[in-house]
C-alpha cells in the first residue's frame, strides 16, 4: 500500500481534522508531523475527503497544512514472549525504555516497541512439517519466567495452513523465522515468534466459550465468601474517593488465584502506579516461586497522560490479557478506573458534536461498555484446555451517587457488584463493600445456603439497627438485640479484613469454609444471657477471639489455641444450637 | 512571524476569531486595543479562522484592533531571581521589580514518566499539630483544604509557607481578594519567608483568561526549582475559582457542559495540573496544597468530587479548625512509622477518644446524666480542642506528641487509652 498523505485543517484540542485523497479506513493509525516530530493519531471519524483524528498527545504547535501519513493499520498490540512484568503506557511502549530515550518527562512523539527484539528466547517446535494448523494453533513454545509461552499461528490469518518447515530446537529472537506455512493455494508465509493485534477487535480463535462456573479466589472473604467473582466473570467495584477501590484491587491483584494480573492504571493516581513498582518486585507469587513482578503486566495511563491514549490503554490491556488466555491461563484484569475511560469517551465526544446523552456521556456510552465486559470469559482452546480472562473494573461515580451512567451501564453488563460505601469508609470498616446493596451471580466458596443465611442475619441486623434508632435501646426486645449484636460481630470479624497484616489480607477457601461453620454454629446458637449489657459483653468478648483468630496462620497452633477460646466462651455462654441451623451445617459436610 | 492582522471576524465574550493562515495551535498573539496591549492565546482553528482567547478580555476589543502572532506558546522565566517577586497571570511583574525575558521554559508540559518517580517517603513538618501529627504532609503528596467561604483558609495557607519545611515556596493565587493578596504579601514578608517565595496571582478583578494561567505557571516553575534539587511547596487558593473560570470559558465557546455548567474534561484538567506533585528520583520535589472552597458547603459539588477522586487525602477546614474525621492523608502511613514509635499509637487512641467525647457531647446535650466517664471525656475534649487542635498552635511534632501524652495523663488512667502498656510505660508523664 502506498502511503497515503492528507493535510490539516482544524485543530480543536485533541481533534484534529484532516483533508486526504485516496482511501481511509476506520481507525487507522496515522502520524501528524509537527517539525521534527510525528504524533501519533487515530482516524474516529470520515466525511467526504474529510478525516477526523484523535491525537495522542498534546497538539499545540500543530498548523494548518501540516502534512498527516496515514499508515494503513489500526492501533494494534505487539504480542509475543516478554510482555510479562512490563510497565507500558496506553499505546504499549514500555516506560523504561522511554525514560532512557527522553528522561524525565514523557515528550511528545517519543515511542518504542513494546516487545525486545534482541532478546533470545529458547525455542522448542512442537508442530512437525506437514500438521495442518489454523489460527490460534501453536506451533512451539519458549519458556517466560514461569509460564511456558506459546508461539501460535497469527491470528489473524484465515482458513488453514500445512507446516512446510520448522526451526529446530534453540534461540530466536522474537523478528527470526521460526516456521514457514503455506496457505491452501500453496503461498508461503513466515512466522515468528510475535505479531500484531488490532486492539479493539476480540480475539476469538478457540472452540467454544464456556459458562463460568469456577470460583476466582481472591482471598478477600467478604467477596469470596458473599459475593463471589467466576473465573471468566466479570465485576466492578463502585465507590465514592477515599472507599479504598484501589487498596482493594491492589490487595486482589497480589492474593487472585491466577496466573496472570494485567493492572490498567487508567486515569488514576501516579503515586499508586509508582507503589505498585516498588512493592512486587520484592514480593513472592506463591503459586510458582517468582516474583510477583513475572506474572504481572502495568498498562499505565495516568490521568495527566494524554486523554486518547487513555481510551486506548483499556483495549491494550484487553488485548494483552486475551493472548495469555489464549495459552490457556488464567488471566485477571483490574481496571482502574473504568469512568476515567468513559469520561475520555465524553471529551472526544464533545469534541465531535455528537448530540450528547445523559450527564453530556455520548450516547453510545453503554454499547461501548458492554462490549469491553464481553470480551472477558473462560474459553475452550483448539487443543482442549481451558483459558479464562476475568475482568474487575472500578467505577468513580460523581459524587458517590451509583444512579449515575456509567455505573449503571456497568451495573448492567456484569455478573457481580460490590458497592463500596462511604458509610464504612467513614466508620473504617474495610474493605467497604457493603453487604446490604452488593450482589453476584457466580458460586461462593462456601455452601450457598451457609452464604445465604449470613447474608440474611446481616439483613436482619440493619433492620434492627434502624428501629433501635427510632426506638432506643430501651424499646428494642432482647431477642432483637441479640440478632443485632449478631449480625454486628459477623460485620467485625468477617467482612472487615486488614488488608494490611499478612495472615489476615490472605484468607483462602479452606479457610473461609472453616471460620464461617464455626460463626454459623455461634450465629444460630441462643444463649443465656438475661439481660442487654450481658449480651452486649458477651459478643463483645466473642468478637475480640474470632479477631484474633483471623491473625492466627491457618491450623497452626496459635490457630487451635485460639479456637479452643472461642469452644471456651461459646460453653460458658451456654451455647445452644438450633436444630435448622444444625441441619444447615450438616448439609454441607 | 511578524505578520499583522487588523480585521476582526467575531468577538464573544473574551473570545475573538480571526482570518488568518499559518497559526500554530496554543501560539500566542498580541493583540493592541485602546487600554493597550494584551495577550491572547490560539484555543481553535478551523481552516482559516483562528479563535484566540483574550488575556486581558474582551471588553473594549473593537474589530479593527491589531494582532500580531508571536509564533511561540506560553512561557515563563525562570531563574534564581524569581525568588521574593510578584507576577500576574501574563507573566509580567506585579511588584515594582523589573520584568524577566532570560530562560523562557514552557508552561503546562508534558506529565513525568511514572518510573521515573519514587515512593513518597519523606515528611513534610509544618509544626502544625493537626497536620503534623494527625495527617501528615508528605513530600510530592497532593491535597486539597476543603472549606467554605469565609473560612481561614488563606491564614493557613500563610503560615503552612511560614513554617513549612521546604526550600521554595511557590504561592498562585486565583481570584484572590485584593486584601488577602496584601495578607499574603504582608504575612510572608513579617514571616521572613518572602525571599524563599515566588507569587503568581490573580485577583478577582483581573482577566479570567489570566486566572487560568496561574496553576500552569505556578507549577512550571515549581518544577523547574525541583529539578534543580529543591523541595518545593506550591500553594494555590483557590482551585473553585480557577474551574469556573474554565467553565466561562467553555461557555463561551459553546462546548457541552456535563455537569452544573463545567466542561466534561474537568477531571483531566485538574488532574493535569494536581500530578505534577512528583518525587523525582535522584532530585527534587513537588508538593502541593490547594485551597477548594466547596460551595454551599457540598463535598459532592463537581469541583471537590472531582478533587477528591485526584488528590492523596484533603484537608477539611471547618470552624476554624482542620477537622480530625472527614481529613485523611493517605500517604501518612508512609511517614509516620518512623518518626517517634509512639505516633501511630497516640494518633489512633487520640483520636478514637475524641471520637468518644463527640458521642458523649452528643448524649449531653440530649440532656442525658453524665457518668465519671462522660465526664473524662468531656474535660479531654476540652483540652484536646484548646491546646492541639487550634489552628493558632505552633508545635514541632515531639513537642505535640508530648502534649498529647500529657492531655491523656490529665484526664485518664493509662488502662483507659486503649494503648499498649510498653508504649504507656515509656511516655506517660511521671507525676510532678
Amino acid at each position: 500500500m502506498s502511503i497515503n498523505i492528507g493535510k490539516v485543517i482544524s485543530i480543536n484540542g485533541n481533534l484534529v481534522s484532516v483533508e486526504f485523497d485516496g482511501n481511509v479506513s476506520m481507525n487507522e493509525i496515522c502520524y501528524v508531523k509537527v517539525g521534527d516530530t510525528a504524533l501519533k493519531s487515530e482516524v474516529i471519524r470520515i466525511r467526504g475527503n474529510v478525516a477526523q483524528i484523535q491525537v495522542y498527545e498534546m497538539t499545540g504547535g500543530i498548523k494548518c497544512g501540516d502534512k498527516v501519513e496515514f499508515t494503513g493499520e489500526m492501533l494494534s498490540a505487539q504480542l509475543g514472549p516478554g510482555l510479562l512484568g512490563q510497565i507500558y503506557d496506553g499505546l504499549q511502549n514500555p516506560l523504561p525504555i522511554l525514560a532512557e530515550k527522553a528522561g524525565w518527562f514523557l515528550e511528545r512523539g517519543n515511542y518504542a516497541d513494546g516487545l525486545n527484539s534482541e532478546k533470545k528466547w529458547e525455542f522448542t517446535p512442537t508442530a512437525k512439517i506437514g500438521d495442518t494448523l489454523r489460527a490460534g494453533e501453536y506451533i512451539g513454545t519458549v519458556p517466560e519466567g514461569a509460564f511456558t509461552h506459546k508461539i501460535f499461528i497469527p491470528f489473524y490469518l484465515l482458513g488453514t495452513y500445512t507446516v512446510k518447515s520448522i526451526a529446530e530446537k534453540g534461540e530466536y529472537t522474537i523478528n527470526d523465522t521460526v516456521a514457514v506455512i503455506t496457505d491452501e493455494r500453496g503461498r508461503e508465509i513466515p512466522v515468528t515468534m510475535s505479531f500484531k493485534w488490532p486492539v479493539k477487535r476480540a480475539i476469538s480463535c478457540y472452540s467454544e466459550r464456556l459458562a463460568p462456573t469456577q470460583t476466582m479466589e481472591t482471598k478477600v472473604r467478604v467477596v469470596d465468601s458473599f459475593f463471589p467473582v467466576a473465573k471468566g466473570g466479570t465485576y466492578c467495584t463502585p465507590g465514592p474517593f477515599g472507599a479504598g477501590k484501589t487498596v482493594l484491587q491492589h490487595t486482589t491483584s497480589k492474593y487472585a488465584d491466577v496466573d496472570i494480573v494485567i493492572i490498567a492504571a487508567c486515569g488514576e493516581r501516579a503515586g499508586e502506579v509508582v507503589e505498585t513498582l516498588t512493592e512486587f518486585p520484592e514480593l513472592t507469587d506463591p503459586k510458582t516461586g517468582h516474583s510477583l513482578m513475572e506474572r504481572t503486566i502495568i498498562i499505565c495511563n495516568t490521568s495527566s497522560m494524554p486523554v486518547a491514549s487513555r481510551e486506548a490503554s483499556v483495549y491494550t490491556s484487553v488485548t494483552l490479557a486475551e493472548y495469555y488466555r489464549q495459552m490457556g491461563l488464567n488471566v485477571l484484569l483490574l481496571a482502574d478506573s473504568t469512568s476515567r475511560w468513559a469520561q475520555a469517551l465524553r471529551e472526544m465526544s464533545g469534541r465531535l458534536e455528537e448530540i450528547p446523552g445523559e450527564e453530556a456521556f455520548p450516547a453510545y456510552l453503554e454499547s461501548y461498555i458492554a462490549a469491553f465486559y464481553e470480551r472477558a470469559g473462560c474459553v475452550r482452546l483448539p487443543d482442549g484446555s481451558q483459558g479464562s480472562v476475568t475482568i474487575g473494573g472500578t467505577v468513580s461515580p460523581a459524587g458517590g451517587n451509583f444512579e449515575e451512567p456509567v455505573t449503571q451501564a456497568t451495573l448492567k453488563v456484569v455478573g457481580a457488584f460490590h458497592g463500596l460505601s462511604r458509610e464504612r469508609s467513614d466508620a473504617r470498616k474495610y474493605p467497604a463493600i457493603d453487604p446490604l446493596i452488593s450482589w453476584s451471580k457466580y458460586q461462593s466458596v462456601i455452601e450457598q445456603k451457609k452464604s445465604e443465611y449470613c447474608k440474611k442475619i446481616l439483613n436482619v441486623g440493619n433492620e434492627i439497627d434502624s428501629m433501635m434508632k427510632v426506638v432506643g435501646e430501651e424499646g428494642t426486645p432482647i431477642e432483637d438485640y441479640i440478632t443485632y449484636l449478631k449480625s454486628e460481630m459477623l460485620d467485625a470479624v468477617y467482612l472487615q479484613q486488614n488488608s494490611f497484616d499478612l495472615v489476615d489480607a490472605n484468607t483462602g477457601t479452606l479457610r473461609q469454609r472453616y471460620v464461617t461453620d464455626k460463626l454459623i454454629t455461634v450465629l444460630g446458637s441462643e444463649f443465656a444471657l438475661s439481660n442487654k449489657d450481658d449480651a452486649r459483653a458477651f459478643f463483645n468478648r466473642m468478637r475480640q477471639r474470632f479477631i484474633d483468630w483471623n491473625y492466627t496462620e491457618f491450623k497452626s497452633e496459635a490457630f487451635e489455641k485460639a479456637e479452643t477460646s472461642i469452644d471456651a466462651l461459646y460453653s460458658e455462654g451456654q451455647g445452644k444450637l438450633s436444630k435448622e441451623i444444625e441441619n444447615l451445617l450438616e448439609e454441607g459436610e | 512571524m511578524g505578520k499583522v492582522y487588523n480585521k476582526i471576524e467575531s468577538i464573544v465574550g473574551n473570545v475573538i476569531t480571526v482570518r488568518a493562515t499559518g497559526v500554530q495551535y496554543n501560539e500566542l498573539a498580541q493583540i493592541t486595543t485602546r487600554f493597550g496591549k494584551s495577550l491572547a492565546q490560539v484555543n481553535k482553528i478551523d481552516g482559516d479562522i483562528v479563535s484566540l482567547q483574550v488575556f486581558a478580555g474582551g471588553q473594549g476589543v473593537s474589530t479593527g484592533d491589531e494582532i500580531r502572532f508571536l509564533g511561540r506558546e506560553m512561557r515563563v522565566s525562570f531563574s534564581e531571581d524569581l525568588l521574593g517577586r510578584i507576577f500576574n497571570g501574563s507573566g509580567e511583574p506585579r511588584d515594582k521589580g523589573p520584568a524577566l525575558t532570560d530562560n523562557m521554559k514552557a508552561i503546562g508540559g508534558p506529565s513525568v514518566n511514572p518510573t521515573k518517580r519514587i515512593l513518597a517517603n519523606r515528611m513534610m513538618r509544618t509544626n502544625i499539630p493537626m497536620i503534623d501529627m494527625f495527617n501528615t504532609l508528605v513530600v510530592s503528596q497532593k491535597l486539597p483544604i476543603f472549606s467554605i467561604s469565609g473560612e481561614p483558609y488563606n491564614q493557613l495557607l500563610a503560615r503552612i509557607a511560614m513554617q513549612a519545611e521546604a526550600d521554595v515556596i511557590v504561592l498562585g493565587g486565583m481570584g484572590l481578594k485584593y486584601d488577602d493578596f496584601l495578607y499574603f504579601k504582608d504575612a510572608l514578608s513579617k514571616g521572613g519567608a518572602l525571599s524563599k517565595t515566588v507569587m503568581f496571582i490573580h485577583t478577582a478583578s483581573d482577566p479570567t483568561v489570566e486566572c487560568m494561567m496561574i496553576p500552569d505557571m505556578a507549577l512550571a516553575v515549581a518544577e523547574q526549582f525541583a529539578l534543580q534539587n529543591k523541595d518545593v511547596l506550591v500553594l494555590l487558593t483557590d482551585m473553585t475559582n480557577f474551574a469556573d473560570a474554565m467553565k466561562e470559558i467553555a461557555i463561551t465557546q459553546e462546548q457541552v457542559p456535563s455537569n452544573r455548567g463545567y466542561p466534561g474534561d474537568l477531571y483531566s484538567q485538574l488532574a493535569a495540573r494536581y500530578e505534577k506533585a512528583v518525587d523525582f528520583a535522584d532530585s527534587g520535589s513537588v508538593t502541593v496544597l490547594a485551597v477548594t472552597t466547596m460551595p454551599g458547603d457540598d463535598v459532592t459539588h463537581p469541583v471537590p468530587d472531582n478533587t477528591g477522586y485526584i488528590t492523596e487525602g484533603q484537608y477539611y477546614l471547618k470552624g476554624g479548625r482542620i477537622e480530625p474525621f472527614g481529613s485523611l492523608s493517605r500517604l501518612k502511613q508512609n511517614v509516620n512509622g518512623k518518626t517517634r514509635k509512639d505516633h501511630r499509637a497516640l494518633m489512633d487512641a487520640m483520636i478514637r477518644l475524641y471520637s468518644s467525647y463527640k458521642e458523649t457531647l452528643e448524649k449531653k446535650n440530649m440532656g442525658f446524666a453524665m457518668s465519671r466517664w462522660d465526664k473524662k471525656l468531656l474535660k479531654y475534649g476540652e483540652l484536646f480542642e484548646t491546646k492541639l487542635m487550634d489552628l493558632s498552635v505552633n508545635l514541632s511534632l515531639e513537642g505535640a506528641l508530648d502534649l498529647g501524652w500529657e492531655i491523656l495523663a490529665d484526664c485518664f488512667e493509662k488502662q483507659e487509652t486503649g494503648i499498649k502498656s510498653d508504649l504507656t510505660d515509656e511516655f506517660w508523664p511521671k507525676e510532678v
